[in-house]
């Protein structure tokens, strides 16, 4: 039988299980057998399949026989739970590798799924099994061991009674650093764990750190560290044994590590000089500068342009920013992040991650001289941060200056509001550059010179004295027109959309004109997420314009029940822009997501202008047949304007004419609605019984 | 001989060479000794804290007294930058013998070597100087001059005659093409992937190959890949021209080159790239056709300035064979394989043979200008370094790794020009030498001693040094050096007819024998094995009995060859059945003794002998002798 039989298999007794009075079913079947065989299929869907199915069953196993009853480590388990488990146990055997493997997943699984109060007898049932195999020479599957006993951990009514912290612990002092770094960081990121614990695991995904800084003839904050952290010439010897065991140990542990610091309970005290340290050393090995010892040689050979150790130290250095440290390691780290944005070698990759770390490291930068009289270096790293970026921007290699526009944007969100920045910046020639990358040969940065000018437009960050070009609006709604890529298009409709929101950005004034440009465009655009963008655009416009139509927000009580009605003049702005000869028309467009937008919108719309608008005058409103050749226009995408230019009272006759509810209902089925729907059934059924030539009534 | 290149350094000891004159140059102070001692003011001026010879460039010589040039035979030629001291080699050394190097190889080397002469003669200058010199003069100058080694040899440069007749004693070979060396080794060029032309070299005999690896790309650039697979199965891999700048990757620095570039031109300033006119520059060229658009600088113009700037140009295009397959399948559309003939074609660049004439005329700012020399010592270089160096505006990009670009500004000190160092160099770094080693797999590797150890400044960097197994052999400046290999074995051809005469006999399943006699033939190192002269016939006429047996050595009869072993104890039951007695075998290191105590006699057999050692009794040893040739085949 092919393995997607048996997966299907699977998956029919899983959507039977769903019903408690299936149990007893599944188990006169002898189906838990069944699926305990199936953990050692060949094929691996069906392995998961099943290892969830029997996690399934034994979580409504418990879970229909309510609490436990009887002594609290041993009580009544119900039989099938019972039998389930008696046979997991037997595969908790140190000999059995495969069985062994599949019971612990399984148990894993289980303690994230069976019922609260059960977990405690569950893992006092586990635990002379787990014992006997914890003393097995050697540990036997200790990864999937591990998962177990973090998967216990992470159950509070476990932990009240029996932690499993002695296990871990143990667990853990047997594996080697390269092995254990999964499980540590597994239990740093447990809330709870004891403190004793939590320092084992910080000291093995520090190792790999403490074994490149002993190399160096300055090893900042090695005082901070808990003494597991620090190896001796045996683990650096290991470190440096073959250049992709130490490239790959380093990469993990770098990145475990870039997953702590935003955790409430990171390892106390927090060793962030010796991180800061040990990263810039890292940084530093990996561009061929070490400090003079042989041991620093042998990393430098291994690191040195290395470009995934880069990407993930640059990463936990972005993510050390959140604490400060030292001065002198703050001006360390601006200069090696200077070193990697400004360095030729550094791959794109390297240079947009040593980007987002400078992004980061910035506000660090800016921070007040020290007592000592040390000047952090806010002055210099900016400004010598945007040198770079001008010479990125520059960069005959599109990834780079694609990474150069998006930092550009960000500290610009960031920082605009800050006068030295804005000086600095203004100072450079920075803005006039990234203007000038509107007309890049490549897509993607012109898409990214798109967002970066409207957010130096938003900030106001043109107002260089010698830049007389003015504001860049007419520029982008003549890209939105001409651009042959789509990537920009949708970026201008993005920054319009955005710079409508902003009551003092470049739309603000005598904005109808331009947003009549740029619906038009939209309506006609080949790209289905220009249009949809350009609907946004409408959205927020008509936001604007009739102050009353949000976005329905789920915390505010009937947002649209408190606002006043609108009127007729109230649409006469959007009917100026010709909103609605690109909104009716996007209703019954090709593209699913385009139809939707547009029909939410309108169902806004007709909420707020259908319950409380004026009643429309005689001779004012259109005959509905009119509007039904208006519709049939729309429609089948035709030419003609039977409503001519659409008028505020035109408008309100198309949606009436609209079963809005009923397209919604359409366009909210899935691609797939046919198939699944049961005429569908039906008809597969009729098709099956036709082929057998006989029963055809019986289908019915 | 392998390459002959020329050590142009020397010149950075110079002053610059003026197109126009420089007063800041012409009034330089003099230099004088420390006692005061100004007898050397004339020679050497001050500048900027640096002492300069002022005097027509001298260039450092490759090394002729370790060997009489006038002995080499044969000079193999890599590529065009190996080539600049073939004029002093063949025309003042008393070589006679034969150059062999591609075609492009020959053709840019002349436009090399014509723009050096060309960049020095047209400014000539009376004074030379040569006091300095003087071993006990030099020792007192202040470094660099004081450092300066063989300046004795060091020499003007060479007259275009020369270059002509230098020229003239190339032989053009072909990649792949095998050269017959008068029959003792075969040479071939491969092609070496770093400029148009660039060859490695194989030199083989029958028995033995001997790769020598210099100045080789695995990068795509403009030339034709490097052939690898024809240096596999090397006895020797001669290992040279790797990368003058490790640390620097070539395609970050045309990154380099390009940003700075366009930084400069947008602010209104000038863009000065000192260069060869042949090589990188193609490259350069193409990254900017791509490049110029993009960053908005359509309209700046590119000008390329050297006697041999047209020449350079239109070489590239018509040598398509020797570029890359890209390239090459351009010829066939038929499109210009390099697009700088568009950039011509459209005004964007343009060339001009020096700065006078009509690039004056045309000349615009902001510009960028790619000219020579690269030392900045002579050339146009000079001229715009001077007309730019005050402003702050331009900037000077270095691209040419032959020189120390501190070194090279020093006399135009204090210089408010931007410089950037962006040396683009497409040889073999140390990471690709550890593949291409891993690969091809030589016996043996010999490389400079530089090449074996992390460079002085960064003697931390393992990385930057030849890393292969077993460990590469390292030579010194004039080390001699014994390769790791002997000659033991001639290939020697069997003339048609004696071979026929041949009646081979199978010894063992597989191996059939057969002796030859005949007449081995020896000339110009090819020998071949001819049939014996028959038995000469009694004729009448003197001369041609003379003539006989002149030619042919007189042929004995020859005693028959034995093959075969001799199985001991068999040996001595036959010697049993022989009669004699009281026989006792010994084991030898080499073999077996029989000792025939009775007849005190002792039989000695080895692999490759047997000697019967016996008291003079002849009849004896004959028997004997019988005895162990029954055991022998004979032919």
């Amino acid at each position: 039988m092919a393995p997607t039989v048996r997966s299907a298999w699977i998956q029919g007794l899983h959507s039977l299980a769903q019903h408690p009075g299936a149990l007893g079913f599944l188990a006169d079947l002898g189906a838990v057998d069944r699926l305990l065989t199936l953990q050692g299929d060949p094929s691996l869907f069906v392995v998961t399949a099943a290892g969830q199915l029997l996690v399934h069953v034994l979580g409504l196993a418990l879970h229909n026989c309510g609490p436990p009853c009887g002594p609290p480590l041993d009580p009544q388990w119900p039989l099938l739970a019972s039998s389930l488990l008696a046979q997991l146990e037997e595969a908790l055997q140190p000999a059995s590798t495969p069985q062994l493997l599949q019971a612990l997943g399984v148990l894993t699984n289980a303690f994230t799924s069976c019922p609260a109060p059960w977990a405690p007898a569950l893992w006092g049932r586990l635990r002379p099994a787990m014992t006997c195999l914890l003393e097995g020479q050697p540990l036997q599957a200790p990864h999937a061991l591990g998962d177990l006993l973090l998967a216990v951990a992470r159950s509070p009514e476990v932990v009240v009674d029996l932690g499993p912290w002695e296990m871990l612990a143990l667990v853990l002092g047997r594996l080697e650093p390269s092995q254990g770094g999964q499980l540590a960081l597994g239990v740093l990121q447990l809330p709870e764990c004891p403190q004793a614990l939590r320092a084992q695991a910080f000291g093995v995904l520090l190792q790999p750190l403490t074994c490149v800084l002993s190399t160096s003839t300055d090893a900042p904050g090695l005082q901070e560290l808990p003494p597991s952290a620090v190896g001796g010439s045996a683990s650096l010897d290991l470190l440096l044994a073959s250049r992709s065991a130490c490239v790959g140990l380093l990469c993990c542990a770098l990145a475990r590590l870039a997953l702590l610091p935003p955790l409430p309970w990171r390892p106390s005290p927090w060793p962030q000089a010796f991180l800061l340290g040990a990263v810039v050393a890292v940084l530093r090995s990996c561009n061929g500068h070490v400090p003079i010892s042989a041991a620093g040689g042998r990393l430098c050979a291994a690191l040195v342009g290395c470009e995934r150790v880069q990407r993930a130290a640059l990463d936990l250095l972005g993510a050390l920013a959140q604490d400060a440290g030292p001065p002198e390691l703050v001006l360390e780290v601006c200069g090696v992040l200077l070193e990697h944005v400004d360095s030729p070698d550094s791959s794109p990759t390297v240079l947009k991650k040593a980007f987002q770390a400078s992004l980061t490291w910035l506000p660090h930068a800016d921070k007040k001289p020290h007592p000592c009289g040390l000047q952090v270096p806010a002055q210099l790293f900016l400004p010598e941060l945007l040198q770079v970026l001008r010479k990125r921007l520059c960069s005959p290699s599109w990834e780079v200056r694609d990474s150069g526009l998006e930092f550009l944007t960000q500290a610009a969100s960031l920082w605009a509001g800050q006068a030295d920045f804005r000086q600095m910046l203004q100072a450079s020639e920075v803005p006039p550059l990234a203007r000038q990358l509107l007309r890049d040969p490549e897509s993607y940065v012109r898409a990214s010179a798109v967002i970066a000018v409207g957010q130096l437009s938003s900030g106001g960050l043109w107002a260089h004295p010698g830049d007389q070009q003015g504001s860049p609006l007419e520029g982008l709604l003549d890209m939105l027109d001409t651009d042959p890529d789509a990537f920009p298009r949708r970026a201008i409709l993005q920054v319009l959309t955005a710079w409508l929101r902003d009551t003092h950005g470049p739309l603000a004034a005598h904005p109808e004109p331009l947003l009549a440009r740029a619906f038009q465009a939209a309506g006609r655009d080949p790209d289905w997420e220009v249009r949809a963008r350009g609907l946004e655009l409408a959205r927020e416009f008509l936001v604007q314009t009739l102050g009353r139509i949000g976005v329905p927000c789920p915390y505010v009580p009937t947002p649209l029940l408190d606002t006043p009605p609108a009127d007729t003049q109230a649409l006469h702005p959007a009917c100026r822009t010709r909103l609605f000869e690109f909104v009716f028309p996007a209703l019954f467009d090709y593209d699913r997501p385009v139809a939707r937008a547009a029909c939410e919108l309108l169902l806004l719309l007709r909420a707020q202008t259908t319950t409380c608008a004026t009643p429309p005058q005689a001779g004012d409103t259109p005959d509905p047949a009119t509007v039904e050749a208006a519709l049939h226009c729309w429609r089948t995408g035709e030419a003609g304007r039977p409503l001519g230019e659409l008028v505020p009272q035109a408008v309100l006759a198309v949606l009436q004419a609209l079963d809005l509810d009923d397209l919604r209902g359409t366009l909210a089925d899935g691609s797939d609605h046919a198939e699944k729907s049961p005429l569908s059934l039906l008809q597969d059924m009729l098709a099956a019984a036709g082929a057998q030539g006989h029963n055809q009534v019986d289908c019915y | 001989m392998l390459d002959c290149g020329l050590d142009m350094t020397s010149t950075l000891n110079f002053l610059p060479l003026p197109l126009v004159q420089s007063p800041r140059l012409s009034n330089l102070p003099g230099w004088s000794l420390k006692d005061g001692s100004a007898f050397l003011d004339k020679e050497l001026k001050e500048c900027s804290g640096h002492v300069f010879v002022d005097s027509v460039p001298e260039f450092c010589l490759p090394e002729t007294e370790l060997i009489d040039l006038s002995t080499v035979d044969v000079i193999l030629i890599s590529n065009y930058h190996c080539m600049m001291a073939l004029p002093y080699i063949t025309e003042h050394t008393g070589f006679t013998g034969t150059v062999y190097a591609t075609e492009p190889t020959v053709q840019i080397g002349r436009l090399l070597m014509e723009e050096l002469v060309n960049f020095i003669e047209r400014v000539p200058k009376a004074q030379s100087a040569s006091l300095w010199k003087n071993k006990d003069i030099q020792r007192l100058l202040p470094s660099p001059l004081k450092d300066a080694v063989e300046v004795s040899t060091w020499r003007r440069c060479y007259s275009m005659q020369e270059v002509n007749s230098a020229l003239s004693k190339i032989q053009l070979v072909g990649y792949s093409q095998k050269i017959e060396l008068f029959g003792a080794v075969q040479v071939t060029p491969l092609s070496s992937g770093y400029a148009l032309g660039s060859s490695n070299w194989i030199i083989q005999s029958h028995y033995e190959k001997v790769s020598y690896v210099s100045g080789s790309s695995l990068l795509t650039t403009h030339p034709q890949p490097m052939d690898q697979a024809s240096l596999k199965n090397s006895d020797v891999l001669l290992l040279t021209g790797l990368t003058q700048i490790p640390t620097a990757n070539p395609d970050g620095m045309v990154g380099e080159f390009c940003s700075n570039l366009a930084l400069t031109v947008r602010n209104g300033g000038n863009v000065l790239v000192p260069c060869y006119p042949s090589g990188v520059i193609y490259d350069l060229l193409e990254c900017l056709y791509q490049y110029i658009d993009s960053a908005g600088l359509s309209n700046i113009p590119f000008y390329f300035i050297s006697p041999v700037a047209n020449s350079s140009l239109e070489f590239s295009q018509i040598f398509a064979e020797w570029l890359c397959h890209n390239k090459q399948s351009k010829v066939y559309l038929p499109e210009p394989p390099f697009p700088h003939a568009e950039l011509i074609q459209t005004n964007k660049l343009k060339h001009y043979p020096s700065i006078h004439g009509d690039f004056s005329n045309d000349f615009k700012q902001p510009c960028v200008v790619f000219t020579g020399h690269p030392s900045l010592r002579f050339g146009d270089v000079v001229h715009f370094m001077e007309l730019w160096g005050k402003s702050s505006l331009n900037t000077v990009i270095f691209t040419e790794p032959d020189f120390s670009y501190l070194e090279a500004l020093a006399p135009y000190q204090p210089l408010a020009m931007k410089c950037i160092y962006c040396p683009i160099d497409t040889r073999l770094n140390f990471i690709q030498v550890s593949k291409l080693l891993k690969e091809v797999q030589p016996l043996h590797v010999v490389c400079p001693e530089q090449y074996t150890q992390p460079p002085p400044t960064q003697s931390h960097r393992m990385d930057l040094m030849v890393d292969c197994q077993p460990p590469a052999m390292s030579y010194r400046r004039a080390e001699v050096l014994a390769l790791p290999f002997k000659r033991r074995y001639e290939k020697i051809e069997i003339m048609p007819e004696l071979a026929d005469s041949l009646v081979p006999m199978e010894i063992k399943p597989g191996i059939s024998l057969a002796t030859v006699s005949a007449v081995l033939h020896t000339k110009d190192n090819k020998h071949i094995l001819q049939p014996p002269p028959r038995p000469v016939q009694p004729t009448s006429g003197k001369k041609r009995k003379q003539r006989a047996t002149d030619d042919i050595p007189d042929c004995k009869v020859l005693k028959p060859l034995l093959s075969g072993s001799i199985p001991v104890e068999q040996f001595v039951q036959t010697l049993e059945k022989h009669g004699f007695s009281d026989i006792k075998v010994e084991d030898t290191a080499k073999g077996h003794i029989v000792l025939l105590q009775e007849a005190e006699t002792l039989i000695q057999i080895e692999e490759d002998s047997t000697h019967i050692i016996c008291d003079n009794d002849e009849m004896l040893r004959v028997r004997l002798r019988d005895l162990v040739l029954k055991f022998l085949q004979k032919f």
